[in-house]
């Protein structure tokens, strides 16, 4: 093998690995983006109907007959590409988009597992919702290393005995 | 034994208080695990390993917090609050704490 060879192979391994691995992100990342927002929001859909509050209290006619604690939650990380991006974008500084809908889409997904175990379970509304966030894995500026978020969701759900006031209070 | 994050159990009254009762866990990531995510972390999506870890996690701090509630003699813990922290590499605390009361 001659010097020229080698050369193009070192460059290759320098430069070419990593865009190809930008590129791989970049596709596959925006993909599964897209696909998991069109399952949110048919998922929202379905449960658009029942009350998820951040209230602390019920309405007064409300007879509630159980209620527990119910949590959803999502360890979501961001693709190498945008995890890139969001590195340059830290030098100049400013609003970092790539970032939003991670956290938008992490959000909504941990409400949503909230509310369906509270339906699997029985309840009839969720009250005095709480969203909370915590990175958990390090993330180093470079773009290597686990950059996973966790998104928590967590509120009270209540059964109530009917849907309308009982008999002797409507007399 | 009722649990909530409300100030009170929903449709019962609440006629004597505790104090406050906590549960934690300390987990570290499974290193098979944390070759999955670190694949997974290339393409970005849930890292639905630690998903469940943590969850697991968090159902057991909030069982050792009501351990600690029915030991004192409660029936209900109000107010129930969790924490996350990472407090070393690979490392997550879950802490789960709340106010031990008796409902009727």
């Amino acid at each position: 093998m001659d010097s020229d060879t080698l050369e193009i192979i070192s460059v290759w391994l320098n430069y070419g690995f990593p865009v190809l691995l930008i590129l791989l992100a970049y596709f596959i990342g925006t993909i599964i983006e897209k696909r998991h927002f069109r399952n949110i929001r048919a998922r929202e859909k379905i449960n658009r109907e029942y009350p998820v509050v951040s209230l602390d209290t019920m309405p007064e006619d409300w007879n509630a007959t159980a209620s527990t604690l119910v949590t959803g939650s999502v360890v979501i990380s961001l693709d190498y590409f945008k995890r890139v991006i969001a590195g340059l974008r830290a030098i100049v500084g400013g609003r970092i988009k790539t970032y939003e809908p991670l956290l938008e889409r992490a959000r909504r997904e941990a409400v949503l597992r909230m509310t369906e175990s509270a339906r699997r379970q029985g309840y009839d509304a969720i009250f005095n919702v709480r969203l909370e966030t915590s990175r958990l894995a390090n993330s180093r500026g470079d773009g290597n290393g686990t950059a996973g978020v966790e998104m928590l969701a967590f509120g009270t759900a209540v059964r109530r005995d009917s849907r309308f006031a009982p008999v002797a209070d409507r007399i | 034994m009722d649990i909530s994050n409300t100030e009170s159990i929903p449709g019962k009254r609440i006629v004597e208080f505790y104090g406050v009762v906590s549960g934690n866990t300390v987990r570290a990531k499974h290193i098979g695990r944390d070759i999955m995510a670190g694949l997974k972390n290339i393409v970005g999506g849930e890292l639905a390993g630690y998903t469940e870890l943590l969850q697991d996690s968090r159902n057991e701090a909030t069982q050792r917090m009501m351990d600690q509630a029915r030991s004192m003699g409660a029936n209900a813990v109000v107010n129930v609050r969790f924490a996350t922290s990472s407090i070393a590499q690979g490392a997550a605390e879950l802490f789960a704490y709340g106010t031990a009361v008796r409902v009727e």
